[in-house]
Parts: structure tokens; sequence; C-alpha cells
């Protein structure tokens, strides 16, 4: 196996799968499962790969695989990644087949569409995360629409059409303004290399050579886009909304993987395409993530439903990774890159643990539990972990990234002040408040519910997807380095390309 | 005129001449063969390979046919004409085929020869629209293809919307052809003469009244805008549209279109063009500030369009606001007026051509079985008809311009030459409009599949040859979404117009 090509197995693999899974009959509810599971299965495989052989000293892109796509537009089809893509693609071909084995049992009808969807999903993803063509980039961005709207739509609970299509219109609006501003930067191209590109390894040297109101211009269409995603304060009105009506399955992915792409995009292309305009803005960013990560607390606390109490702690999360980004330091950097695999983490498994308890008692209403604790000891104990994963206690992965964040947001001469640090620092002080009060509700106390009394504990393959997620809790939690020195040099090159001056070319 | 001369010009007019034997044909064999009709669709279709064969011919011209002493020439043959023709001729293969398998026009089954006829004489006046270069050949040309639809949009005699489509648009059509003639007239008045070539070169070398001059571009524009339904020309286009058999609603809204998106370009370039720069802008007499009159042309027509389309139960109607709002599109990329902005109509045409036949015939096939285009009858459907369902899906979300569809493709080459020519804004407004078009394609989808069918309602079968068209339609957009090389490339090929 050639080794620039595994990229493109990693990426056509759940594709041919899903193409595959089109012959089979759709009263093999079992086989079809299966072929799903092991289909994404052999693509985490194939990451493990990448990981082996990836050279975390090299700053630059690796496995790169180009062939030209569309030469009127030299537009090729370009696929590499660095140290950051590799941890969200990591992340992205782990979480997948634990979503297929938890909605093994949750989802009983239309099985085949869903892995279907699930597995298209997955292509949308890995793609975005290892596009180094913008049009690329764009074209898996906008498909990964269509299945999650249906995901969202068919699987969902009561509401779900309202919020598949408010998810939908939402990322339309932004992804389409991002457009115009990828095609502006292509034609800005024939300035500075002579011709139109959407290559962004090329691009790298034409963002930072245009003038300052252009790069402005640009850096707001793609962080607006971007800030949809992650979902930044103010726009995060879809997201509670998605979340809820979601199946399990859904808003693990949504919580782990998409909301991941708003930052990466952050990262990828918004910091290195328009350092100046970056710089200007940051302050400002950084204020809407704070207020994002308090917000978001607050509301997260009064909210009576575990699930929509779980959907608004990721606006906070989300918050200090756009906070992390934006101060613009080495160590904040790191800190919101390893926060993003946090979230994914101990979010996906916060909301595997909401799924679990609700298909036992179809109630997410956190006052009909109560007591849990003596019923199911397993769940509880399954339970606190995800919460203090959250939370950032120290020890568990939380507060690894939270830690490097503020510190780095702290020591940032961009910032230039300690207030970001001490009111995003309330932030996990209110997290711990919204987590454990739910927690103290739903598990402590005595059994209100006579309903709940006979619920059964948590079976095998629940245990066995909380504990894959419990060893990358807890191994970033103890020993980050692990993670930390894949994005170290990737990190610093962005760094590098943000304060470097570029001479300035005249604008067309 | 001698007889090598007439030929000579004859041989350029080929796909013409093919048309117009097949419609003689039609009308004989409908009066010989009495009550066996079974033979007309299959004559048509002979008709129409013949002509796209010599369509294809016709790529490689670049003359004019029919010059004489007092006319520098009537009809034009070269690479843009033969685009244009191919989209009507590919149209109507499929139209045909439609009227082949629709309900509506198989119940009135003893005029199926008159159906034939008619639609052969839209073609014919489609043909001369695309490649004439002569005012009163444009103004008879637009007349025959109005004509003739006035009469196919109520061929339906027994329902009442068809009789009301038709009486609309013949009031509309005639008005505005009226109009279109005095605007002629006019410019006939100023310049003396009628061909586009001969005005061109007299309003580049002498001074002409201003605002005469003015008066009578707008009003020639209002002809063809009514042809393409720009807004405020486009008060018929939901009535009829929705009125109408819609095996002739798909062919008003794919080949009409055409022809008149044809026409458009041609009249603009031919006759107001001074220069093509070397960045393929073109520079225009300024006697009429067309950039303005298509920037604002076209954000009202698109406007219009999609916030009409909201509210739409219908489907048809749906489709026909719909279509409304991507002739303000294309209007997008008359207004860059530049060779790159042609490139985008020519490609946003191709793939509107296919997705609207593809669109229309998904709902042909549902209205012959539930007997109802309303978007509700259309709950669940994706569930008991997974193969109409998701082609729809297909043709919709390509309608949307989402990836990775060719619907996308357009968008994209569309958004290309708006920012090329820095028209930003423009752009911005064109994006907000999808996203007003995003709410009521995506209304459908949730019908399709997101709702839960009522039971039995859609217990039918797609026959194999419905299905293989369905196909035929529904593949390519997914290709040319993956792949769009080629299409570009026809586009390139297809700019070229005659002396530019």
């Amino acid at each position: 196996m050639e080794t620039n090509q595994l990229l493109s197995y990693i990426l056509f693999t759940p594709l041919l799968g899903a193409l595959l899974l089109l012959v089979f009959q759709r009263e093999n509810e079992n086989e079809i499962r299966i072929f799903g599971l092991s289909i994404s299965v052999i693509t985490f495989g194939l990451t493990l790969m990448v990981l082996s052989k990836f050279d975390s000293i090299n700053p630059g892109f690796q496995f790169v695989h180009k062939v030209p796509w569309i030469t009127n537009l030299n537009i090729s089809y370009h696929v590499g990644i660095d140290g950051l893509s590799l941890l969200l693609l990591l992340l992205t071909t782990f979480i997948t087949p634990l979503t297929l084995l938890s909605s093994w049992k949750a989802i009983n009808k239309k099985v085949k569409e869903f892995t279907f969807f699930m597995l298209l999903l997955e292509v949308g993803m890995i793609g975005v995360f290892v596009s180094l063509d913008l049009f690329l980039f764009y074209v898996f961005w906008e498909a990964m629409l269509i299945p999650m709207y249906f995901i969202i739509g068919i699987w969902g609970g009561e509401r779900r059409i309202y919020a598949s299509v408010k998810f939908f219109l939402f990322t339309m609006t932004g992804s389409l303004i991002m457009l115009v501003a990828i095609i502006w930067l292509g034609v800005s191209a024939g300035g500075v290399v002579g011709h139109f590109t959407t290559d962004l390894v090329e691009l790298y040297s034409v963002g930072p050579a245009l003038a300052k109101n252009f790069q402005n211009w640009l850096f707001l269409a793609f962080a607006l886009s971007f800030a949809i995603k992650i979902p930044l304060f103010p726009l995060h009105t879809w997201l509670p909304d998605a979340h809820v009506e979601a199946p399990t399955a859904g808003s693990i992915i949504l919580a782990a993987v998409l909301l991941k792409m708003g930052t990466y995009g952050l990262i990828r292309f918004c910091l290195p395409l328009f350092p100046e305009a970056a710089i200007t803005f940051a302050p400002f960013l950084s204020v809407l993530a704070v207020i994002g990560i308090i917000y978001g607390a607050l509301v997260a606390m009064v909210q009576k439903d575990m699930k929509k109490l779980v959907a608004y702690s990721s606006v906070s999360h989300l918050g200090f990774v756009v906070l992390g980004i934006f101060a613009m330091t080495q160590e904040s950097m790191q800190g919101a890159i390893i926060q993003m695999v946090n979230h994914g983490l101990s979010t996906g498994a916060l909301f595997f643990l909401v799924g679990v308890i609700y298909e036992r008692s179809h109630t997410r209403e956190i006052s009909d539990y109560g007591g849990l604790a003596k019923i199911v000891p397993v769940y509880s104990a399954a339970l606190l972990i995800a919460s203090l994963s959250s939370i950032g206690l120290p020890g568990l992965n939380g507060f690894i990234g939270e830690f490097l964040i503020l510190l780095g947001a702290f020591k940032s001469p961009l910032l230039n002040t300690w207030g970001f640090t001490v009111f995003a620092a309330t932030g996990v002080i209110f997290s711990a408040v919204y987590l454990l009060w739910m927690y103290q509700r739903v598990i402590f106390g005595v059994v209100k519910n006579p309903k709940m009394e006979h619920l059964p504990d948590m079976n095998k393959r629940e245990i066995f997807i909380f504990a894959s997620l419990l060893i990358f809790i807890v191994w970033i939690g103890v020993y980050p380095n692990t993670f930390l020195k894949i994005s170290d040099r990737s990190t610093a090159r962005v760094l590098i390309q943000v304060n470097t001056p570029v001479p300035r070319e005249i604008p067309k | 005129m001698n007889v090598d001369y007439l030929v000579n010009s004859l041989y350029l007019i080929k796909p013409e001449l093919a048309i117009a034997s097949a419609l003689v044909l039609l009308v004989l064999i409908d009066l010989i063969m009495g009550n066996n009709k079974k033979f007309l669709p299959y004559v048509a279709i002979a008709g129409l390979i013949a002509a796209a064969y010599f369509i294809i011919g016709q790529f490689g011209m670049n003359s004019l046919a029919f010059v004489s002493k007092s006319n520098k020439g009537m009809i034009i043959a070269d690479p843009f004409g033969a685009f244009f023709k191919g989209i009507v001729v590919f149209a109507s293969l499929f139209v045909v085929y439609f009227s082949i398998k629709s309900d509506e026009i198989k119940a009135s089954f003893e005029r199926h020869g008159e159906y034939y006829t008619l639609i052969f004489g839209m073609i014919l006046g489609m043909f001369f629209m695309i490649s004439a270069s002569d005012l009163i050949l444009i103004y008879i040309s637009l007349e025959l293809v109005s004509f003739s639809s006035y009469v196919l949009a109520g061929f339906t005699k027994t329902a009442l919307r068809n009789s009301e489509a038709a009486l609309k648009y013949v009031i509309y059509g005639g008005v505005s052809s009226g109009i279109m003639l005095f605007g002629i007239s006019i410019l006939y008045g100023i310049t003396g003469s009628t061909n586009l070539y001969e005005i061109n070169s007299l309003i580049q070398s002498s001074s002409i009244p201003n605002l005469t001059f003015i008066l009578s571009g707008i009003l020639i524009f209002v002809g063809i805008g009514y042809k393409i339904s720009a807004a405020p020309f486009h008060f018929w286009t939901p009535d009829v549209y929705e009125g109408a058999p819609i095996t002739i609603t798909a062919f008003l809204s794919v080949a009409s279109k055409a022809a008149g998106f044809a026409l458009l370009i041609r009249f603009i370039k031919i006759t107001f063009i001074k220069s093509v720069d070397s960045a393929g802008y073109w520079q225009l007499v300024d006697l009429i500030d067309w950039k303005t009159f298509f920037i604002f042309l076209s954000i009202i027509t698109m406007t219009l369009g999609n916030f009409a389309a909201l509210w739409q139960d219908n489907l048809k109607r749906m489709l026909a606001y719909s279509s409304i709002a991507h002739a303000g599109y294309l209007l997008l990329g008359m207004a860059v007026l530049s060779n790159q902005g042609m490139i985008a109509i020519i490609i946003y045409f191709a793939v509107y051509a296919i997705t609207n036949l593809g669109a229309f015939f998904v709902v042909m096939l549902i209205a012959n079985k539930i007997g109802s285009e309303n978007i509700d009858d259309y709950k669940g459907l994706g569930y008991s008809q997974p193969f109409l369902g998701v082609s729809l899906a297909i043709f919709l979300i390509s309608l949307t311009g989402l990836p990775p569809t060719a619907g996308f493709i357009g968008k994209l080459y569309l958004f290309i030459a708006l920012v090329d020519a820095k028209m930003i804004t423009l752009a911005v407004i064109a994006l907000l409009n999808s996203v007003v078009a995003l709410y009521y394609y995506i209304r459908v989808l949730k019908n399709l599949f997101l709702s839960r069918p009522a039971n039995g309602t859609f217990e039918f079968k797609v026959s194999f040859s419905n299905g293989l068209v369905l196909v035929l339609l529904a593949a390519p957009i997914i290709i040319l979404g993956i792949y769009f090389t080629p299409l570009v490339d026809l586009a390139k090929n297809s700019m070229q117009i005659l002396g530019f």
C-alpha cells in the first residue's frame, strides 16, 4: 500500500461501504449493522496506520496526494494532513464505529438508510479534515449537510423537522458566504500566482499578500461560516434544537466531530490565510468566546432537559476552544486543539450516556429521575466520570485543555489583559455547578418515579463503548504528551504563518 | 440571386430544414393514417434526431446565410446557435417521450396530429429565434413560437385551468409582442436597417438620438423579457405553467427559455458591442446602460421568484416560480457583460435544462397516478417509491445548487464571473436568494422523506422505460457535479458568436 495514497483509502473506504450497502436486503438488519460497523472499524484501522507512519517532527503536510481534477480552474484532488488534522481524523474515525455501535438497539427502523447516511457522513467529515484544496473542502463541507439533515429529520425526536430545517438553513447561509469568499480568494490569486486557484498551499502565499481591507472581508466571511458551525455566541441557536431532536448517534457525531469542523477551519484557513485580519479581529472574537463560555454555562444551569443541558455545555466548551485559538500563543493553541479532542470524547460520552438512559425510560427530564445510584450503579459511575471529565477535573482530559488555554490566554501578548482568563475561568466553576447539580438530581436522593425502580443497568455493549472513550479520557488526562506532541510542530507553523509579515503585492 | 447562393444558404440551415420537413411529414401522416396515430411520436423523434445530427455539424461553422445587397444576412450559423438549438432538441426529445407517457395527453388522442405539429412549429420558431440576425425574422420567429404555444397551453380542452392558462398567455403575449414590434419600428426609424450587424456599425459611427434609442431598446427587451419570464414581465408564467399540460410546461420552461436567452445574448452582443478586451469583457456602445439595467432586472427577478415560490402548495406552480428565479440567476450572467459571464450562462443553462426536465418528469409520473400536484400529497413518497423520491431529491438538490450536483457547478461559474467582475454585492444578494430557495426546495424533500406516508397512496410500479429515462436525467447531474470539465469545454466552444 503506497503511503501517500493512504488518506485516499481512508476517505473512500466508507464511501465504498455506503455504496456496497445498497445491495443488502433491508430485512437483514443485523448484517447491515455488522457491515457498517466493520467498514468504520477498517477506516479506523487505516487511520492508525497513518498515525504509525506520521512524522511529528515535520511541521508540513504529509501523506500528500495530488491529482489534477478540473484543469480549467486549477482545481485538484489534493489531500494531506498535518498534526492538527491527524488528531481530528483519529477522533472522527474513532467516534464513528462507537456511534454505530451505540445505535445498535436504538435505531430499529430503516437501519439500512441509517447506516448508509452515517457512512456518507463519515466520508464528509474525513474529507473536510484532509482536503488541501478549498474547492474540495467546500464540496465535503456542503455535501455533509444532506446526510445530517436526514439523520436528524428521519430518526429524530418530536420536533425533528423543525430542528433539521433550522440546522440546514443556518449552516447553508454560512457556507454560501464562504463560497463567495473562496471564489474571491481564488480570483485574487490571479494577481499573485498568475491564475485562478483554490489550492490551499498556493493560497497560503496569496491571502497574506492581499490588502488589509480585502483580508478583513474575506476573514469575516470565512469566520462567519465557521462561527455558525462551532457555534459561537450569538450564532448558537440552532445547536440546542439540533442536539435535542437528533437521535443519540446524531448528537454524538454532531458534538464530537461536526462542531470541530468550525474550529478546525479557523486554524486551518482563517489564521494562516488572513493573518493581519485575524490579529485585528482576535480581541472581538475572544470577547464573543468568553461571552459564549459564561452564557452557555448559565443557560445550561437552568435546563430541565438533560440533553439540552449537555448541548448548552457544548456552547460553553467550544468558547474555550475559540479563546485558545485567538489568544494565538503556542500554549493556548495547543490547548485549543487538545480541547477539541477532549470535548469530542467527554461530550460524546455524555450524549451517549443520556441516550442510554433515555432508551430505558423514554424521558430526558431531570426531574423524572432521582436515586439512580442504587438502581444502576455502573451507569452512575460512568456518568460521574464523564461529568468530571467535562468539568475539567485534574487527572482527566478536560483539565489539560482548559489549563493550557487559560495559561496561554493569560500570557497572550495579543489579548494583553488577564480579563479574558478571569472571566473564562468562571466558566470552569459554572460547569462544575451545572454538571454536578444535574448529577446530584439524577443519581442521588430517593427514587421519585416508581417506573425507574426496575431499570436495567448498562449492558456489555454499552460498557464497551464507554470504556473505549474512558481509555482516552484518562490517557489524555494523565499523559497528554502523546497527543500534544503530534500537533506541536503544526501549531508552531500556524503561529509562524500568522506572525510573519509577508511582502505586500499590489492588490488586484 | 443565383442558385449557388441559395443552395449555400440552405446548406447553412439544415437543422431548420430538418424540423420543417418533419413538420410537413407529421401533417401528412396524420391526414393519411387517419385514426392510427401511434407513429406520430416516432416520426417526431426521427425528425429531432436528424436535426440533432445537423446541429452537431454547425459547431464548426461560422457564417451568415441569405446575404444580399440590401441585407448583411438573415441567419447565423455558429457554435453559439448550435449549443442553444442543441438544448432545444434535447428538451424536445424528452418532451416527446413524456407526451407518449402522459395521461393528460393520452386523453386527447384524436388530436395528436395537431399536438406534434404544433410542437414542431414551436421548435422551428425557436431555431430561427436562436439563429436570426435580422429584427424582422426575430419578430416573426417569436410570433411563431408564441402562437404555437398559446394553443398547446390550452391543449387539454377538458380542464378549466387549461383554458384559463391559454387565455392569459394570449393576452400577455399579444401585448408584449406588440410592444416589441413598436420598439423594432422605432429602431428601424432611427437607423434605417433591420439587420443587427448593420445597426451595430451604424450606431458606432453616427450620432443617434439618445432617448429614442433607449426607448426602442427597452421596448424590444419587453418582448424578450416576456419569453424568458424576467420580472416584471413574468406574470403569465405561474398561471400558464400550472395550467398547461405538464409536458408543455416542461417544454416552455426549458426550450422556450433557451431560445429567449439565446436571442437576448445575440441581440445585446451583436447590436451594441464595440470591442471585447483581452480579459473577455465587452465594451458596449454607451447609448444604453445595459449593465445597470440587467443588475436591477436580475435582482428583482430572482428575489421575486424565490419569495413567491415560498408560498406555493402546488409543485408545478412552485417550479414555475423557481424557474423565474433561475431566469434571475441567468440574468446575473448577462449583467457581467463578459465572455466569462456567457460561459457561466451556458453552463448554468445546460444544467438547468437537464434538472428541470427531470423534475417535471417526476411530477408528471406522480400526477399520472395520484392525480395531484399538491406538495402535501407527496408525503412519504420517498418510502413507497424510493426510486422516484431519490430522483426528485437529486433534481431539487441540484436546483438548490448544492454539491455534489451539477447545479452547484452552474452557481460556481456564475459566482466566479461575478467576483471576477468585482460585483461582490450582487454575488451576496444571489447567495442570500439561494438560501431562500433552499427553504422551499427542502420543504418538498421534507414531505418526501421526513413525513409519514398515508396508507397505500403510492402503490404503483415505475415502468422500465420510465426508470431508464429518469436515470438518463439524474445520472448526468451527479456525474457532472463531480467531473465537470466536459461541460466547461462545451461552454467554451459554444460561446463563439459570429463576428466577435
